[in-house]
């Protein structure tokens, strides 16, 4: 039975949680809103909050400069694809540890984890020179590759707990039905698992897409995403805040518009057990 | 359905994309600073006249330097020209990383690069990277102000005057600081100011045996003065801010005099951004009366090609576009005689129309003020001003910086700062086999 709320508590805790919303929110709108402003407005003291007159320059200056599209196209197929493959090696994966673990299973788990205490930058070198030898370098092929291996260790977690809430007895069941392995994991599990396979599609999409070390240091041209758009705005001898600010919008809209649309679907699988 | 038009889509590009590679094309690794935006409007221009097409990649200033030393330390292979400073061309030119410009053509006239700059970036004797602009550090004040404090600024001012001058200033009443300094930590940053400040008060930071001098009294001298004047007459948490937050300060009219990067003058003039456009007036950077060197650094961004291009002759060819006469004259002619990349040519201002923008003379000035090769007043083992030529030097340079700032910032006291730096400078150096 729920807790019996009042109505000031309730009025309290919207309150508190609007409040921590909007801080949160709060650099996202401010870079929002100094994208319609000019350069000069942007470092005015005191700040600019919504009285200035709105400008779509910066957009348009953006635009003439760089092509968004390119930035844009490449975001999508290296997120897209380093997470889709890493779904499709991490489902077995969790599906093996979940159901049929070995006396080496924690372990694993916690060596796999143990990889993302690794700074970056300690392997770039290897990395680096790995991608010369295979001419990956500056190409989604490899990103996608080496940005599925980094958020690999996130994927096989999220999806061993969301499995380990499902009963085997039903998996069992399939199996005394006569499911094969194939069948028992794409008929039974999947369907069972999907709202948290979809929260864990999500997650990972929004890390690749945010990925901001591999993406640079790993592309030059034809394989840049929108990490490297926005890094190409930032300047140390010169101001020009509206202008990164513009290319920052850009860069995050699609996946703040994203966002906004799964939000149900994002919280209801981090938040919910698979089969409660 | 999406799929398929995802593939056909792909396909596309690809096809696109290798049809184009068919032409010849070099990429070009850069800054996002003004001169270089401008640069990449200009280059249809180049592609017209040599059919070679341009890829740009443009980076943060610190993203681009891990980009491309990985890039060159490992010969990747992703850059044609890289957009380098004095600090790094002779180290990589003396590496064997960089191509020898010493085969540049009659009419792009290497000897009217001036001497300082050619200096800067050669090894050797060798130039290895060609200077887009250059600049040097000046102060810049503010004419009104200066006027109505009824003082006059020298042509050469001491740190002396600078303080008394802040002083006078100063007027928090009306949100306006005296002085305006780089305090921020990083290398290139609050390091480079604080740096030439030490020459300028006799400080250095090696001996001739590679032995660190943070012990010794012209250091305390000249922190204590920073620091003494930024809490003064300097802007709050001034020990977080670097160019552009001071450039952002004094555009707005909020202080009295900012000593730094040349560059600086062609923004703080331009009524477009700045409010004090025209009460701006220059002099060379200061010194402590009797020291004979000044607090003035020098910088170039230059292009350099990476050895083991496979495109060395069409991005030499691009490099003596971008630097030459020629370039500097298609840039007047569009945006105004302010605006040409400065302090990289001699003949540049020896032109009519430049020696009439307000800071063409005291740029020169400064630029040749500044010599790399003798940076202090005692002797050194190493080349540069605002830095130290070796490959271990923006490591700790940015550590030593971050001590000053936390003691700029009240965390802990000068002496301490001190004290660390000279640690942690020992301790590296004697790692390296200094």
């Amino acid at each position: 039975m729920a807790r019996a709320v009042t109505p000031q508590r309730k009025l309290v805790n919207t309150g508190v949680a609007w409040a921590v919303g909007l801080l949160i929110f709060f650099p996202i709108l401010w870079t929002i809103l100094t994208s319609f402003k000019t350069e000069a407005q942007a470092i005015n003291d005191p700040p600019l909050f919504l009285f200035f007159d709105w400008t779509l320059e910066n957009y348009t200056i953006v635009q003439e400069r760089s092509n968004y599209m390119r930035f844009l196209w490449n975001s999508v197929i290296i997120a897209g694809g380093s997470t889709i493959l890493g779904i499709l090696i991490a489902v077995p994966a969790a599906w093996s540890m979940a159901f049929v673990p070995s006396r080496r299973t924690k372990d694993i788990l916690l060596w796999m984890l143990s990889t993302k205490m690794l700074p970056a930058v300690g392997v770039l070198y290897p990395i680096y020179l790995l991608f010369i030898q295979l001419g990956l370098l500056d190409s989604r092929a490899g990103l996608v590759v080496v940005l599925m291996l980094i958020n690999l260790p996130i994927i096989v977690w999220m999806l061993y707990t969301y499995f380990r809430e499902i009963p085997g007895e039903i998996l069992e069941a399939a199996r005394m039905d006569g499911a094969e392995l194939r069948q028992e994991i794409l008929y039974i599990l999947t369907p069972m698992a999907i709202p948290g396979i979809a929260s864990t599609l999500l997650l990972n999409f929004i890390l690749a897409w945010n990925e901001a070390f591999w993406t640079l240091n790993l592309t030059a041209v034809d394989a840049a995403p929108l990490t490297a758009f926005i890094a190409s705005y930032s300047s140390p001898e010169g101001l020009f805040f509206a202008k990164l600010s513009a290319a920052s919008t850009m860069a995050i809209a699609p996946i703040l518009i994203l966002g906004w649309f799964s939000q149900k679907q994002l919280v209801r699988g981090l938040t919910f057990g698979a089969v409660k | 359905m999406f799929l398929k038009n995802a593939l056909r889509a792909a396909t596309a590009l690809t096809l696109v994309s290798a049809a184009a590679a068919q032409a010849q094309t070099i990429t070009i690794a850069t800054v996002n600073n003004g001169d270089m935006i401008r640069m990449q409007g200009y280059t249809d221009q180049f592609t017209e006249q040599t059919g070679i097409e341009v890829e740009w990649v443009t980076l943060e200033e610190n993203v681009l330097r891990q980009r491309v030393t990985t890039d060159i330390t490992t010969k990747g292979g992703q850059f044609d020209i890289m957009t380098i400073g004095m600090y790094e061309t002779p180290i990589w030119g003396a590496n064997g990383w960089l191509v020898p410009l010493d085969d540049l053509s009659a009419e792009y006239d290497v000897d009217d690069i001036l001497p300082a700059m050619r200096n800067g970036l050669s090894h050797d004797g060798t130039l290895y990277a060609a200077p887009f602009y250059g600049e040097s550090s000046m102060v810049m004040y503010r004419t009104d102000l200066m006027e109505a404090a009824g003082l006059e600024m020298p042509q050469a001012p001491t740190w002396e005057f600078i303080r008394e001058a802040a002083a006078a200033m100063d007027d928090p009443e009306n949100d306006i600081n005296g002085i305006c300094l780089r305090g921020k930590a990083g290398w290139g940053e609050g390091g480079a100011f604080i740096t030439v400040t030490g020459n300028s008060f006799g400080a250095r930071w090696f001996d001739e045996n590679w032995t660190a001098q943070f012990d010794q009294p012209e250091w305390s001298e000249a922190l204590n003065f920073y620091v003494n004047l930024m809490n003064d007459y300097g802007p709050e948490g001034y020990a977080t801010n670097g160019f552009n937050e001071n450039l952002s300060l004094f555009q707005q009219g909020k202080c009295g005099m900012w000593i730094d990067a040349t560059v600086a003058a062609s923004f703080v003039t331009n009524p477009d951004d700045s409010t004090v456009a025209d009460h701006v007036g220059f002099a060379l950077a200061p010194n402590k009366d009797g020291v004979e060197k000044r607090a003035n650094w020098l910088w170039a961004w230059a292009l350099a090609i990476p050895a083991g291009t496979q495109q060395e002759d069409a991005a030499k060819q691009f490099i003596e576009w971008a630097t030459s006469k020629d370039y500097i004259e298609l840039v007047a002619e569009n945006e105004g005689w302010a605006n040409v990349p400065p302090g990289a040519r001699t003949s540049l201002y020896e032109t009519p129309e430049y020696q009439e923008v307000p800071f063409a003379q005291m740029t020169l000035d400064s630029i040749n003020a500044a010599d790399p090769t003798d940076p202090t007043v005692d002797p050194v083992p190493y080349v540069g001003i605002q830095f130290v030529a070796i490959p271990e030097f923006a490591g700790i340079a940015t550590l030593v910086s971050q001590e000053f700032s936390a003691a700029y910032a009240g965390q802990q006291s000068i002496e301490e700062a001190l004290e660390k730096a000279q640690a942690i400078t020992t301790e590296e150096m004697e790692a390296a086999g200094y």
